[in-house]
């Protein structure tokens, strides 16, 4: 093993991954619609989360308000494909340049700060961010959301059936988290984990540390407008309640779950929260936020360091 | 590189911590600074470095004022300090400890993984100084206090200091990590001025060309170990500290 | 100035009637944040518990009898709440931030969901006791009575707050651990009931301010949310463990909102994080802020 890469993670193992996108691109051919789309709300969800892990597991940045790109970048989307093209990658390139500079614009604040501050901080301004989801009517829509949003096309050919949805959603996925693993084993990477660490000492070894967590800010948030973007290519439907608490909530539970810092772990805390929320919610008369809040509480007691913590935990 | 503070000053409330410290460290010397506890000697780092401002003062680097300049500015300029109790990344390697400061040096911090090999033989070359070579793959959490201090001193000397900082390097080191010390530091190039806090006065007898001592916040003496050891004024700091 | 005045006036009051309210909910949650370090993200939900106990005892067309009954079941529940949201912290002392946020948030989403559960998806409306409803020319303009009122029970209840934490031995503790957590360790003090007290205080707190804005907020769902978050600004514009900094914040953050609303409806969103930017670039602790917030 060479200095500079990190621990050898599972992700390295190309035959496991191969075998993953494998399974995953053949859904549609053993589900029904509605199984395949939730699959894809999955895949869209761990988007998210792994962009999250990226400042809460890698960089030490734990955001509050992570889910402020994300809406940033599906009401972006949204807007290009009912008022010019959805004509991939078109949608997803304005919702990545979207969710970036929205963190470009709030991040020089938040990065300023250091612990419960940041906190605050990141929740105050995703909850700002919200609340303009809610008034700004002519463009979000306001309350109802941004509805009619045209699919996605390939060329002059709408992607409408499900399974064609899905595919999409896999290979911006596969991009994304992609980018995200070859970041964080960059030198760049190896910066942000020293920062994480030991941030005054970073200072000393003459980084400029405020300059790198900006540009990871801004870099997660990018990731995360191109998983807005393809929540509105799903969904065709964004909601405010896609920028709110509740949504970056969720997905700090994926990380949680999954497991900080591990960048795959996130994935599988996300298809649990979508499980939870969209299969078993739904039986309990849409009362599945309630489990929620109960595996919230469970999961610091009993697995602070979530289902990855146990694997790397009996690798080491 | 020479180093040169003038009249520098620190309060903390009504403690003057610092108070009108003027000090000169030739270049390629092998300054020590001693004192009794609470003599002022960690914060004097610390306003060498950039860490602290002074209240009044001045501090040069080779000529330059840098005064005001940041830490992160020094520390391009040349000045690299080992802390006296090990800052270190405690989740990384010791190899990825020593990376990220060879790198902040002399590579480039890409967003792309990269192979780079000089990066990889200047961080096996610094832990292998430091007598660390086969431990460069155990992570921070697992390696001992002496260890620890050892790395601490490796990620000095990676980013090729040209004034190194050691606050109390042989501090809770075994009796065979701290020759290992001395050794190091008495082997380390004419190029690096080396001032160092050490209250084991036989690591600072054999290693100094000079000894200024601290007291109180003030310089009490300042000259070659000969005349120092020989001064009843520092053994009656010294003394009057320990009783 | 003088006719700006005569137009904004009725914004101007509510914005102290907000402040008001608004700091009896932040002091709580400042004091648990300096004191205890720890980011208690179940405050909002606190506060909503608070409103529902008013819609349920004090309702729409409340008597003085079920107000004031609202009042004290919403302040025996906040110290129940406090004490043992301070019991499921205590073990994650030693723990991240994150660990802290996600148990709070945890609980809030039990709460409010429950709350939901129980009472259903629709806001109810709560109003003031009788004699409290009606209005009062106030320099020619016709203003709700109530808000005057809690104007007034808002700043009593500041300088209460603010004479025990500054003048009492008790507030003395409470304002060391705030300065210097370590130290008041070292000293031997041993402050575990003052850090369960401070908690079911604030709690407590937060729970009566969810039934005196009652009348203007009423009970609904997300509520919970809209309030911690304006709480959040108010700590971080005043300064983490002051009092001062929350009644100052708070009054700010108060007059920020309503004229905000009323002036640029469009943008009060932005003039919020304006003010909350503008505020943290020129003092980065906030403007009582000791030196919690700059620590790495």
């Amino acid at each position: 093993m060479t200095p500079a890469a990190p621990q050898p993670q599972r992700w390295a193992k190309p035959g496991v991954v191969a075998v993953v996108l494998v399974v995953l691109a053949s859904a549609p051919l053993f589900l029904a619609p509605f199984a395949t789309s939730t699959v894809s709300r999955i895949l869209v969800f761990g988007l998210l989360a792994v962009s999250l892990d990226l400042l809460v597991g890698i960089s030490g940045l734990p955001s509050l308000g992570h889910a402020a790109y994300f809406g940033v970048g599906a009401y972006a989307a949204g807007w290009v494909s009912i008022n010019v093209t959805s004509a991939i990658p078109v949608p997803l390139l304005v919702g990545a340049v979207a969710g970036a500079l929205g963190a470009a614009l709030t991040g020089w604040i938040t990065v300023r700060a250091h612990g419960v501050f940041f906190l605050m901080l990141t929740l105050a301004i995703g909850e700002l961010l919200h609340q303009l989801a809610h008034t700004w009517e002519p463009v979000t829509g306001g309350a109802n959301g941004m509805a009619g949003i045209p699919p996605a096309r390939v060329g002059d050919q709408p992607l409408v059936v499900s399974g064609y949805v899905h595919w999409y959603v896999l290979a911006a996925f596969a991009v994304g988290v992609a980018v995200v693993l070859v970041v964080s084993r960059s030198p760049f990477g190896l910066a942000l984990r020293g920062i994480r660490d030991n941030e005054p000492r970073m200072r000393a070894l003459g980084y400029p540390t405020r300059v790198y967590k900006y540009a990871v800010f801004v870099f997660a948030g990018s990731i995360a407008g191109m998983a807005g973007a393809l929540l509105a290519a799903q969904q065709r439907l964004v909601t405010p309640a896609d920028v709110g608490f509740a949504t970056a909530a969720l997905a700090l539970l994926a990380v949680v779950i999954g497991g900080v810092g591990t960048l795959w772990g996130p994935v599988i805390g996300a298809a649990l929260v979508i499980l939870i929320r969209d299969a078993i919610g739904p039986g309990l008369d849409g009362h599945g936020t309630l489990v929620l809040g109960l595996v919230f509480i469970a999961v610091v007691y009993v697995l602070p360091r979530g289902f990855g913590g146990l694997v790397s935990r009996r690798h080491r | 590189m020479t180093l040169t503070c003038h009249g520098l000053r620190r309060r903390f409330g009504a403690l003057t911590a610092v108070d009108d410290v003027s000090l000169s460290v030739t270049a390629g010397a092998r300054h020590a600074l001693i004192g009794p506890n609470g003599a002022g000697k960690s914060t004097l780092f610390k306003l060498i470095t950039g860490l602290l401002r002074s209240d009044s003062g001045r501090v040069s680097l080779a000529g330059q004022d840098v005064t005001t300049a940041s830490e992160v500015r020094r520390c391009r300029l040349g000045i690299s300090q080992a802390m006296q109790h090990a800052s270190l990344f405690p989740t990384l390697s010791a190899a990825e400890n020593v990376t990220l400061a060879v790198r902040r040096h002399e590579g480039r911090i890409s967003w792309m993984p990269r192979r780079q090999p000089s990066i990889h033989a200047r961080t096996d070359e610094v832990l292998d100084q430091v007598g660390l070579a086969d431990r460069g793959r155990v992570q921070v959490g697992a390696l001992s206090h002496g260890e620890r201090k050892q790395l601490e001193v490796a990620l000095a000397l990676a980013c090729r200091p040209k004034l190194l900082l050691l606050d109390e390097p042989a501090a809770g080191m075994s009796a065979a990590e701290r020759a290992g010390l001395v050794a190091l530091i008495a082997g380390l190039p004419a190029e690096i001025t080396v001032l160092f806090v050490e209250h084991d006065l036989d690591v600072v007898f054999e290693l100094a060309d000079t000894v200024t001592v601290l007291n109180l916040g003030r310089v009490l003496l300042s000259g070659d170990p000969a005349a120092v050891r020989a001064s009843d004024e520092v053994r009656q700091a010294y003394l009057g500290g320990a009783r | 100035m003088g006719a700006w005045l005569d137009a904004n006036l009725v914004g101007v009051v509510n914005g102290f009637a907000i402040g008001f309210l608004l700091f009896i909910v932040a002091v709580g949650l400042s004091l648990v944040f300096g004191m205890m370090d720890v980011l208690n993200l179940a405050h909002g939900a606190i506060f909503l518990l608070g409103a529902y106990v008013g819609a349920a005892l004090a309702g729409g067309n409340p008597s003085w009898g079920g107000f004031l009954g609202a009042l004290g079941l919403s302040a025996l529940l906040g110290l129940a709440g406090g004490g043992a949201l301070s019991a499921m912290t205590e073990p994650l002392r030693k723990r991240s931030h994150l660990d802290q946020a996600l148990l709070t948030l945890g609980v809030t989403l039990v709460v409010a969901e429950t709350l939901v559960m129980v009472y259903g998806d629709d806001p109810l409306a709560v109003g003031a006791p009788p004699g409290l409803d009606g209005s009062v020319p106030v320099l020619g303009a016709f203003y709700p009575t109530y808000r005057l009122v809690l104007i007034g029970i808002g700043a009593v209840l500041a300088v209460l707050v603010y004479l025990v934490v500054e003048r009492t031995t008790l507030g003395a503790l409470v304002r060391a651990t705030v300065a210097d957590r370590d130290m008041v360790a070292a000293l031997g003090v041993d402050n575990r009931l003052i850090r369960v007290g401070v908690f079911a205080f604030g709690s407590m707190l937060a729970a009566v301010a969810g039934v005196l804005g009652g009348p203007i907020y009423g009970a609904r769902p997300g509520l919970d949310s809209t309030v911690l978050i304006l709480a959040l600004v108010v700590v971080v514009i005043g300064g983490l463990g002051s009092v001062r900094g929350a009644l100052l914040g708070a009054l700010v953050i108060g007059q920020v909102d309503s004229l905000g609303r009323t002036l640029f409806p469009d943008v009060a969103s932005f003039v919020l994080f304006g003010a909350l930017a503008l505020v943290l670039v020129v003092r980065p602790r906030g403007l009582f802020g000791g030196k919690l917030g700059v620590r790495s």
